[in-house]
């Protein structure tokens, strides 16, 4: 179907094989016990959470968009490990991970995804649209790149306050794209923010792969031309998440400006819920899960080094789905909101 | 414990599907992320993963099987070890374990079959008709027109390669190929600016948003650089450009997702804004909007494309940009939207006309330029007016209507021109709060019988 006169920057083939995961080279990659412990509980609770709610969905419970952070759980939660209390999140409409990493409650989350009252948003945000000012969330943004102008006025917030806080600002490879991010690039690097650009690079923005969308795909080199530095972290490891996002947050709460980490991830699951998946091979989607999910990987670490046993983790598995089946009992029985709710929370 | 797979909602207005193949049979045995089924919509063919662990203890509606309503149970799971006659008998869509509580779905409002408007004098007598969804509508009108004028190629996301988001572009990249079916990065701004750029040396561009909420990334060079470039070149250079995509409210994609842009774009000189009802009336547009040598503004809506319509059966059929359709005669009451709008309108009229009250429906198709003619034949005939838009009241399309009826046929009123609008908050995501943010026909009724008062 190429046509020789097709708009196209790179020739058919390098867009097939996506290239393997690459390794950091930042800092030690072993973890302890407990935080090999950790880890995978909390990436099994966004794992478990989500399948749930793609479950909810199918029910006819959630409505609208519900985008599933199945398989990119190693980027928050290594990042959760690295910050410090008082930094800041944002991200785009694939929220529920970070939400749950930044330790909002699950039912709380469920609850708005099936648009009750007791949700985060008294159900009148939805999946996308979710906040926390307590857990220092700031959303749960529908407008693809929109995330990276406002994380970085976080950044901004920090600096004019002296306060020690860094803004974590996570966006896709698709919302790489977009102007606005450059436009922040530029700034947050000539005021020399605090803020850390995490690019979760799951490989397609909907159907489109990343080579059929960047001229430039190491989107760790997205920040040179203005000096930002960057490197490309392999997103399905935990560990080297947590090494590399502390090495940036670090250099960025030192006042040195912004750091681009691109955490290479895939998402296991269509964009949205309807999503026909023409565009990359079954395969490809086994081939990630068997080889480099964030979660086997951890668990096989535990069994082998004998951290934990079969039966540990059978313990860690029931404890994160009675979490999970309680909000969604929750989520399915909360009423839904008022009505006098649609009038209020419009100016103050 | 036997759990029971129910067949699986997909998208936001997905209501049935069709359950294409089973890739699982009885007795295999299922880990959750495993694909077990395959299930067709109008959009797309989707695969069914397992949440539930278990054995596959009974498929419950055969492969092939149309129209499955969601929520059926389609199959049932059977923990380890157990016994097949665990699995409840197969049973009716009713007897499935109801989603507690759940959320009344916003349907979309039932197209009338196949709704045939009063023939109207650009379909000329007796033409063929033929039953046609609006998202056809739209790809055919494309096709035709690219296959007529080279200069007409599409651009967007996802618009080539998967075929449109919405499945509008479906077809368009075979016959067309990639130089002039484009998929772009996820840059409006850019790639609206550079359509722009193409359009002033003579291409002629459709450039599809998603939807029309991205257009606001892009709305400096809609209206900065389309719309004012002919009066700012002293008339030399224009911008032969369609800006098209699905506008306003889908169902539950909340405040980000669910916005109206007619009265918007329709405050801008320089540009025209479409925003048509049936499926002839999208073809005959688009199609009349793309050999236009101005910026239009082509304003589709999502709920709508999975409805069919009469169009005809011509080689080249055109609708003017900039006249409005009486939609349904009636001699009491007018009633003036566009768009989905119109829906409200007939099941109103419908309504309205069990009580002997004749409504007049008049559907705008363009809103800028509108045509206010049309509007003011019809109420000199009725007296009244309601009125009705999806979008914000204050400077609505329905503002503007009210004021045009006030300059022109003041003296024919019987009754202040009343409104019928979507409500003055952003989209709640809520079903019920959404339910109340979108205007109703019992809103409509009420508005008609007002100015009649009754
Ligand atoms: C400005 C804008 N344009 C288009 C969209 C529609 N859209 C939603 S998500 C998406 C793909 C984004 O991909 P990426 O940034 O890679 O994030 P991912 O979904 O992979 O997490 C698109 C095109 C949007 N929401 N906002
Ligand atoms: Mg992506």
């Amino acid at each position: 179907m190429a046509g020789s006169a097709a708009i196209r920057s790179k020739p058919a083939s390098a867009k097939t094989a996506p290239k393997p995961i690459e390794k950091s080279s930042a800092g030690p990659l072993e973890f302890s016990r407990d935080q090999e412990l950790s880890a995978y509980r909390e990436m099994l609770a966004i794992r478990r959470f989500e399948e749930k709610a793609g479950q909810l969905y199918g029910m006819g419970l959630i409505g609208g968009f519900c985008h599933l952070y199945i398989g990119q759980e190693a980027v928050v939660i290594g990042m959760q490990m690295a910050m410090k209390p008082g930094d800041q999140v944002i991200t785009a409409y694939r929220d529920h991970g970070h939400m749950l990493a930044c330790g909002m409650a699950a039912r709380g989350v469920m609850a708005e995804l099936t648009g009750r009252g007791g949700g985060y948003s008294r159900g009148k945000g939805g999946s996308m649209h979710m906040f926390s000012k307590e857990k220092h969330f700031y959303g749960g943004h529908g407008i693809v790149g929109a995330q990276v102008s406002l994380g970085t006025g976080l950044a901004f917030a920090n600096h004019y306050r002296n306060n020690g806080s860094v803004s974590m600002v996570y966006f896709g490879d698709g919302a790489a794209n977009q102007g606005q991010v450059y436009e922040s690039f530029n700034m947050a690097e000539l005021w020399k923010l605090p803020v850390v650009y995490l690019i979760e690079n799951n490989r397609y923005a909907m159907g489109t792969s990343v080579s059929r969308a960047s001229s430039q795909t190491d989107f760790s080199k997205r920040g040179l031309a203005h000096g930002i530095p960057g490197e490309q972290v392999d997103g399905m490891d935990v560990r080297a998440v947590k090494a590399a996002g502390a090495k940036a947050l670090e250099f960025a709460r030192s006042g040195k400006g912004p750091y681009i980490l691109e955490m290479q991830t895939y998402r296991y699951r269509g964009h949205s819920m309807s999503d026909p998946a023409k565009y990359r091979s079954k395969e490809e989607v086994q081939k990630m899960r068997e080889e480099h999910d964030p979660i086997e990987q951890v668990r096989g670490r535990l069994l082998r080094g004998k951290i934990a046993t079969e039966d540990d983790l059978k313990e860690i598995d029931a404890k994160v789905r009675a979490v999970v089946n309680e909000a969604a009992e929750f989520a399915s029985h909360d009423p839904e909101p008022d009505p006098s709710e649609l009038w209020t929370d419009i100016t103050l | 414990m036997a759990i029971n797979i129910l067949m699986p909602a997909l998208s936001p207005t997905m209501e049935q599907g069709k359950l294409s193949k089973w890739l699982k049979k009885t007795g295999d045995s299922i880990r959750s992320g495993d694909v077990i089924a395959e299930i067709e919509t109008d959009k797309a063919t989707m695969e069914v993963e397992a949440v539930d662990e278990g054995v596959l203890g009974s498929i419950l509606i055969a492969e092939g099987t149309d129209n499955v309503p969601v929520n059926t149970p389609i199959a049932v799971i059977l923990a380890d070890g157990e016994d097949a006659s665990a699995a409840p008998a197969p049973k009716a869509a009713s007897a499935a374990p109801a989603p507690v509580a759940a959320p009344a779905v916003v349907t979309a409002p039932a197209a009338l079959p196949a709704a045939s408007a009063p023939a109207s004098s650009e379909i000329p007598a007796g033409t063929e008709m033929i039953s046609m969804s609006v998202r056809e509508a739209l790809r055919d009108a494309m096709a035709e027109e690219m296959r007529r004028d080279e200069t007409v190629f599409v651009m967007g996301e996802e618009v080539a390669e998967y075929q449109g988001a919405y499945k509008v572009t479906q077809g368009l990249l075979a016959e067309f190929g990639p130089r002039r079916v484009i998929d772009t990065p996820i840059t409006e701004h850019g790639f609206a600016g550079l359509g722009v750029g193409a359009a002033m040396t003579g291409l002629r561009p459709i450039v599809e948003f998603m939807t029309f909420n991205f257009a606001m990334q892009a709305i400096d060079h809609i209206i900065n650089s389309a719309a004012k470039t002919l009066y700012m070149s002293g008339g030399q250079m224009g911008c032969p450009i369609v800006f098209r995509g699905p506008n306003g409210a889908a169902s539950r994609v909340g405040a980000q997702h669910s916005q109206d842009y007619a009265a918007w774009y329709s405050a801008v000189p320089g540009l025209k804004v479409v925003a048509p009802y049936t499926a002839a009336d999208y073809k005959g547009l688009l199609k009349s909007a793309i050999r236009d040598p101005n910026p239009v503004i082509f304003l589709e809506n999502e709920i709508l494309y999975g409805q069919s319509f009469e169009v005809p059966k011509l080689d080249d059929f055109t609708v003017p940009i900039g006249k409005a359709r009486v939609h349904r005669e009636g001699r009491h009451v007018t009633l003036v939207s566009f768009s989905i709008g119109i829906t409200y309108c007939i099941k109103a009229a419908d309504e309205l006309a069990k009580e002997g009250i004749e409504a007049e429906i008049i559907d705008l198709r363009t809103i800028r330029p509108m045509d206010t003619e049309t509007i003011i034949a019809s109420v000199k005939k009725t007296g009244r007016c309601v009125a009705v838009e999806e979008g914000y009241p204050q400077c609505g399309v329905t503002a503007e209507i009210a004021m045009r009826v006030m300059e022109h046929a003041f003296d024919y009123l019987d009754a202040p021109v009343m409104r019928v609008t979507g409500k003055d908050v952003p989209m709640p995501y809520a079903a019920n709060l959404e339910k109340l943010a979108l205007p109703n026909v019992g809103e409509v009724i009420a508005a008609a019988k007002a100015t009649l008062y009754r």
